[in-house]
């Protein structure tokens, strides 16, 4: 059982928890996940370990409340405990000094970003940090990604805040600008970690991407989490979860993905429903 | 009376075991065997010829007292027979519902020569089973204290076994277990019609009594190093009992399309998770139509006789590129699943998995024939001349073992591993690795086995523990 001993509302569906967990709190690392599960009947979810404090024993996360698990998430509170922590899983991200380095964050992403961001800005590198968001609501942790970085740009697709556009506009502009970038670090959406790795492929500049596919195990065990790297097959819980965003085969991962969405959405609905509509925070249907 | 005119016990027939109707129970998932009742228990102890040199037990990875558990059934002592089963096999209602006991046990049953050899295992788990019901509490003798501290890094068949015996000899125990329940193979793997979950509760109900002390979510070498384990929380020995661990899959393509599993996900989805019971749980599996799975093994056939229990399927298949002489899987399950309507498609080997909009439409397969002897002693399985055909299927599971879990090779580096990634022994007598006070047995040694071989290596591990901190470490 853990507990919860923070929780926090950051914007659209986004929270923020802080959970008592000390052993994994003092050897989780940067890039590190956990698999939770709330109750007897709860599934397992994978998710990125945001911040860990060993002294107090407590790890943080964030909680994007799209489907079923997250929604339930939400609505639980301080001092409720979590059924299940198991971690930390994963291989850590590769912290070390590279030079400059861009940390590409989109949406929710921000929030697995931003451990990195700060872990290689303290290793001593320039890192740029680019936030992308549908809307300026949905720009999270900007504050916090400033402390973590050398500098930091914000785009939202309406133009509400920052610059209006994609992160690869930005990223695309630094390119042109030949400005030296040794990696880059995208972590968001499938489709804009693909749209990432496919502007940095002709320059030749290394991109990780982190990947988050349907887990169970999450330590080998299962297989669902298989993924095309570089034409062999490779399993994000235990050989990643950052890849090589040049060899990922994004087409397959993103139908795969797609497996269980109407099983999700069931899900989903059910809960709406059994609940009555006790999900203040969270928008029940997309809206675009 | 003449004595030759008496009927010698091996000559009466095998007391058959009433099981459930086979239209029955393709549709649930209650246990197919129903076991023995006390009358039949009775009657098929009292085949036994109560050797003088019992070989029975030399088919027993656990050398279970056999002739003297089988000589209480016979007179009614039921409590009695559980008592010296236990002496040597903690989770007999286990073992006695999964071990392959005519490649075991019954294989050397000297009545089993002329006729049907002695139902060992439905006696075992009888007596198991009479245990559970009528001495829920008591538990054998544990030996006083020794101060000792026995890590044990997975709660699957070789570290439950290990376990046990080291708990009965004063050791305090730990169990560290990666996944949200105890029993590994044994409850993510075999289904509830073959092991019901409630049979592997009480066994480990058994365990904690003795004292052994289980902790869920605690994947040692993420968590905690071997080193960590040893040095500072002052662990006097490991026993590394971590099982299987990536499944293999059969590098053909379309095996990323959706639809495909490998068994391992497709039976943790069903047996860990409960994804026969989505919604009321959380985690799905899909509604599938016809199945069609890879391979022969007793996990191959675990996978396709659960998805025959799924309420919208409608054919399953199973397809092995041997013979059904050469099917690895136990007897009982293969005429099992013959009985319940499993599809057997033998000779056949997939060569691709084609889809429609990313989902699993159909297989194509090639027909193969059998030639001489390979380096595994089965008759090798070549191509024959007509081309590929296809089997439409909305599902494939594939089951074809698996390879080495990484994660504790990962942690401890010197820890002497197979180019495999086996661990190595450096005593298999007493399953000692290459490193002082750190034992290991069962599936990560051995590569993918049956349950009883990794009880069995937990066991002599279990007394190498013993040896080790009693003795050497003092």
């Amino acid at each position: 059982m853990f507990k919860i001993l923070e929780k926090e509302f950051l914007a659209s569906q986004v929270f923020r928890y802080l959970i008592e967990a000390p052993d994994i709190a003092r050897k989780a690392l940067p890039g590190h996940f956990v698999i939770i599960r709330l109750d007897e009947v709860g599934e397992r979810i994978p998710i990125t370990i945001s911040d860990t404090d060993p002294a107090t024993g407590t790890l943080t996360f964030f909680v994007q409340a799209v489907g079923k698990t997250s929604l339930e998430m939400s609505l639980m509170n301080v001092g409720d405990f979590i059924l299940d922590v198991v971690g930390p899983l994963g291989n850590p991200s590769e912290i070390d000094l590279f030079g400059t380095v861009v940390l590409v964050g989109g949406g929710f992403g921000i929030a697995a970003i931003h451990p990195i961001a700060r872990a290689l800005t303290q290793a001593g590198n320039k890192t740029i940090s680019i936030l992308g968001a549908q809307t300026k609501e949905r720009v999270i942790l900007e504050e916090e990604m400033k402390n973590a970085s050398t500098e930091v740009h914000v785009v939202t697709d309406d133009g509400s805040y920052g610059t209006k556009g994609r992160v690869t506009n930005i990223l695309q502009l630094m390119i042109e600008k030949k400005e030296p970038i040794d990696r880059v670090i995208a972590i968001g959406p499938l489709v804009m970690m693909k749209a990432v790795a496919d502007l940095t492929r002709p320059y030749g500049i290394a991109t990780l991407v982190s990947l988050n596919p349907i887990m169970i195990d999450g330590t080998g065990m299962c297989g669902a989490c298989r993924v095309t790297v570089g034409g062999e097959m490779k399993f994000a819980c235990v050989d990643g979860p950052e890849f090589d965003g040049h060899a990922v085969d994004f087409e397959g991962l993103l139908n795969r993905l797609k497996s269980y969405v109407p099983e999700e959405t069931e899900a989903k609905e059910k809960y709406l429903q059994d609940t009555g509509g006790a999900c203040p925070h969270v928008e029940t249907s997309r809206a675009t | 009376m003449d004595k030759k005119a008496q009927p010698k016990g091996n000559k009466k027939p095998r007391t058959p075991a009433p099981e459930q109707n086979p239209e029955e129970r393709k549709k649930n998932f209650k246990e197919v065997s129903l076991g023995y009742s006390p009358a039949m228990a009775q009657l098929e102890a009292s085949r036994c010829i109560q050797c003088k040199k019992p070989k029975c037990m030399i088919g027993c990875p656990v050398r279970v007292a056999i002739p003297d558990f089988i000589k209480q059934v016979a007179e009614g002592d039921f409590l009695e027979a559980a008592r010296i089963i236990k002496e040597s096999n903690a989770l007999p209602a286990v073992t006695g519902r999964v071990c392959p006991q005519e490649d075991q046990c019954e294989k050397h049953c000297v009545i089993g020569i002329k006729g049907e050899p002695l139902a060992i295992g439905k006696l075992e788990r009888f007596v198991a089973d009479y245990e559970r019901l009528y001495r829920e509490v008591d538990v054998v003798e544990i030996e006083p204290s020794t101060g000792k501290k026995i890590a044990i890094i997975g709660a699957g068949p070789a570290g439950l076994a290990a376990a046990g015996d080291l708990a009965k000899w004063g050791h305090e125990v730990v169990i560290f277990e990666a996944l949200h329940k105890p029993g590994g193979v044994l409850f993510y793997g075999i289904p509830e019609f073959r092991l019901p979950k409630e049979i592997l509760e009480a066994e480990l109900d058994y365990l904690k009594r003795l004292g052994v002390k289980i902790k869920v979510n605690y994947v040692i070498g993420k968590i905690k190093s071997l080193d960590e384990l040893m040095n500072e929380d002052s662990f006097d020995a490991v026993f590394i009992g971590t099982g299987a661990g990536l499944p293999y899959f059969l590098d053909i393509p379309g095996e990323n399309l959706n639809g495909v599993y490998s068994a391992n996900e497709f039976l943790t989805r069903i047996n860990l998770m409960h994804a026969w019971e989505f919604p009321v749980f959380d985690t799905p599996i899909h509604n599938h139509k016809t199945f069609a799975v890879i391979g022969g093994g007793n996990t191959a056939l675990d996978a396709a006789r659960t998805a025959l229990r799924l309420p919208t399927t409608e054919k399953v298949m199973l397809l092995y590129r041997r013979s059904r002489e050469e099917l690895p899987a136990r007897l009982e399950e293969i005429e099992h699943a013959e009985a319940e309507g499993i599809e057997f498609q033998f000779l056949v080997s997939p060569l691709e998995v084609k889809g429609a909009k990313g989902w699993v439409s159909e297989i194509v397969c090639q027909k193969m024939e059998l030639g001489e002897l390979d380096a595994s002693g089965r008759k090798h399985p070549h191509p024959v001349k007509e081309g590929p055909f296809s089997l439409k299927a909305d599902a494939v599971i594939i089951a074809l073992g698996s390879g080495v879990n990484p994660l504790i090779a990962k942690s401890a580096s010197d820890l002497k591993m197979d180019t495999q990634g086996h661990i190595e022994l450096a005593d298999p007598d007493i399953n000692l690795t290459s490193r002082p006070g750190v034992f290991a047995g069962g599936d990560i040694v051995t590569g993918a086995a049956t349950v009883i071989s990794a009880m069995g290596a937990g066991k002599s591990a279990a007394l190498g523990i013993h040896r080790y901190v009693m003795e050497i470490k003092t």
